[in-house]
């Protein structure tokens, strides 16, 4: 069988003594559950002790400082945008930008591309399974610059096909910002073609590329994609770090998007003149340990593979499908086929934070509520919804536990 | 089921977020307001009905909510019928300090009303909680103050 499989070929188990938080239990000493990795992955030791690491024998401010410490943190820093680079596949190391996470990857660019280059009447295309984070910046611009926001609807079964988006696109159409994988539903959406109906209309493209990462390989170049974002801690790396990757001339053009230290060539009371990239676009002392963290975090995926992870995880998934089916008056919200990782559901008897909370006290860990996606919870016409997503480390023990815990919610609410 | 899930979901809650009580729009309120919890998107109305004397003559409630929030809106419909505005703000005081740990000061004319929502006092264990229990009774208050709309945040 391909599940048993897999999980040879990664030793599962082995992955997990790399997971330190793995070992410890929950508050009723139950071994932990961890099924919550679409809202932040748990960390390796490898990431653990890169981030001490640095603390312990390379720290110092970077960029400035003419001595040894200094020059050693910036090469390391310097290192881990070269690892992202590869990583992304991008064509230049400057076209890696750190931020604080993936939101504020997206806000940089609705702030300094889209004030610089879009026009009132001119049109944002988004999907109707974006996280907020995704959204909110758009709006934040619509009330700025007169911008006009157009959402791409989603199927009863949590598709968003091409053409619900292409539909939309018109002579006005400036950009298309897009999840690559819902973190509600686990669709992921057709970006290779959606980019290349955007470009045909001239239209550039952001991909939100949060939950997609830890997932599935991403070549930027290939996809040729204008903007691509995600944050380091759900692809078991830091929090407090993210990434935009920008297309160098697209990155030249714009404006700084915050004012500040490192980001200028020079500073005169008259006029200030930009840092070339990337430090143009990071302002003030940066995440400097986080960074080699997060190219520890990219290293111990890459050895891995992504492919044997995500078919880890999709074996997992189909499994914990059936099993969750099985009960009845479950109802599973979002079942395109090809989905990763990711498993919402709702109870007819529960509501998902009563579901949640008495899966805690079985140990398993899970996200309930609206998952930043309300607009999404609105039009599957649910208050919220109870998610499950997996990771590598995570077992059939781990869905049989899940199951098992909502039998237990089950017994308690059913009547 | 573990004893201290048993505390939190004792059988009036399970009852009440089964079959809630004054789940109802009052067409003819002369107060009412908005809550909403935005940490899990929650949302209900409470709506009251005053008369000239300041005595709540009607309480009613509409929304979804978790078991936790709902029996909670449906115990304080029951319990703030016959209230003076005055009183339900004492009573709101109360059930505040019982939801969150404190040390409810209330005299003795609420004694019956406080032991019928003593079967919340479990949430206290659980801060993420709290807001769930909360949430009607803040609405409620912005409803006898006019304010349209509360927030548990």
């Amino acid at each position: 069988m391909i599940i048993t499989r897999t999980e040879a070929d990664l030793d599962i188990q082995r992955i997990r003594a790399d997971f330190p938080i793995l070992g410890n239990s929950t508050r009723g000493g139950r071994p932990l559950v961890y099924l919550d990795s679409a809202a932040s992955a748990q960390k390796p030791r490898a990431v653990i002790d890169a981030e001490s690491s640095v603390y312990e024998t390379q720290y110092a401010n970077i960029h400035r400082g003419l001595y040894d410490l200094s020059e050693r943190a910036t090469l390391a820093y310097e290192e881990g945008r070269r690892t992202v680079q590869r990583f992304l596949k991008a064509k230049h190391a400057h076209e890696i930008i750190f931020t604080r996470n993936a939101t504020e990857s997206i806000n940089l660019v609705a702030a300094s591309y889209g004030r610089r280059f879009l026009q009132p009447g001119d049109e944002i295309v988004i999907t109707g399974l974006e996280h907020h984070s995704n959204i909110v910046p758009w709006q934040l611009l619509r009330e700025e610059r007169g911008v006009v926001l157009k959402v791409a609807p989603v199927s009863d079964n949590g598709e968003v096909p091409l053409e619900a988006i292409t539909g939309l696109f018109g002579p006005r159409t400036r950009l298309v910002a897009v999840a690559h994988m819902s973190n509600v539903l686990g669709t992921i959406l057709p970006v290779a073609e959606i980019i290349r109906a955007a470009h045909a209309v001239g239209a550039k493209v952001l991909v939100d590329g949060a939950q997609a990462v830890s997932h599935l390989p991403v070549d930027v170049e290939a996809l040729d994609v204008d903007f691509y974002a995600f944050s380091a801690h759900k692809i078991y790396g830091p929090t407090g770090l993210g990434v935009l990757y920008g297309k160098e001339t697209l990155l030249n053009a714009m404006p700084p998007y915050q004012g500040g230290g490192d980001m200028i060539q020079s500073v005169r009371f008259e006029r200030s003149t930009w840092a070339p990239l990337p430090q143009k676009f990071e302002a003030g002392t940066p995440a400097i340990a986080q960074v080699t963290a997060l190219a520890a975090a990219i290293d111990y995926v890459n050895a891995l593979g992504l492919d044997r992870i995500a078919a880890h995880e999709n074996a997992l998934l189909s499994y914990a499908t059936e099993r969750l089916l099985a009960i009845p008056g479950l109802r599973i919200v979002g079942t395109v086929p090809g989905k990763a990782a990711v498993l919402s559901f709702i109870l007819e008897d529960a509501h998902p934070h009563d579901i949640a909370q008495i899966l805690d006290h079985e140990g398993v860990a899970v996200r309930a509520g609206h998952h930043c996606a309300q607009p999404l919870m609105e039009r599957f016409e649910v208050p919220a919804t109870a998610r499950a997503s997996f990771a590598v480390y995570n077992t059939r023990a781990d869905v049989d536990a899940l199951a098992a815990a909502v039998g237990k919610v089950k017994e308690l609410f059913g009547r | 089921m573990s004893d201290d899930l048993r505390d939190l979901y004792q059988e009036v809650i399970l009852d009440h977020g089964r079959h809630p009580r004054n789940r109802r729009v009052i067409e003819d309120a002369n107060h009412h307001a908005r809550g909403e919890n935005p940490l899990c998107g929650d949302k209900l109305t409470v709506f009251l009905k005053v008369g000239p004397d300041g005595v709540i003559t009607d309480v009613s409630f509409d929304g979804q909510g978790c078991a936790i929030s709902t029996a909670s809106a449906s115990l304080m419909t029951e319990v703030m019928v016959g209230k003076t505005e005055k009183q339900a703000e004492a009573l709101f005081e109360g059930f505040h300090a019982l939801a969150t740990g404190g040390e409810p000061a209330l005299s003795e004319e609420f004694e019956d009303d406080m032991d019928r929502l003593q079967v919340l006092a479990g949430v206290r264990d659980y801060p993420v909680r709290v807001k769930c229990a909360t949430l009607a009774w803040h609405t409620l208050e912005a409803a006898l103050k006019d304010k349209q709309k509360a927030t548990t945040e």
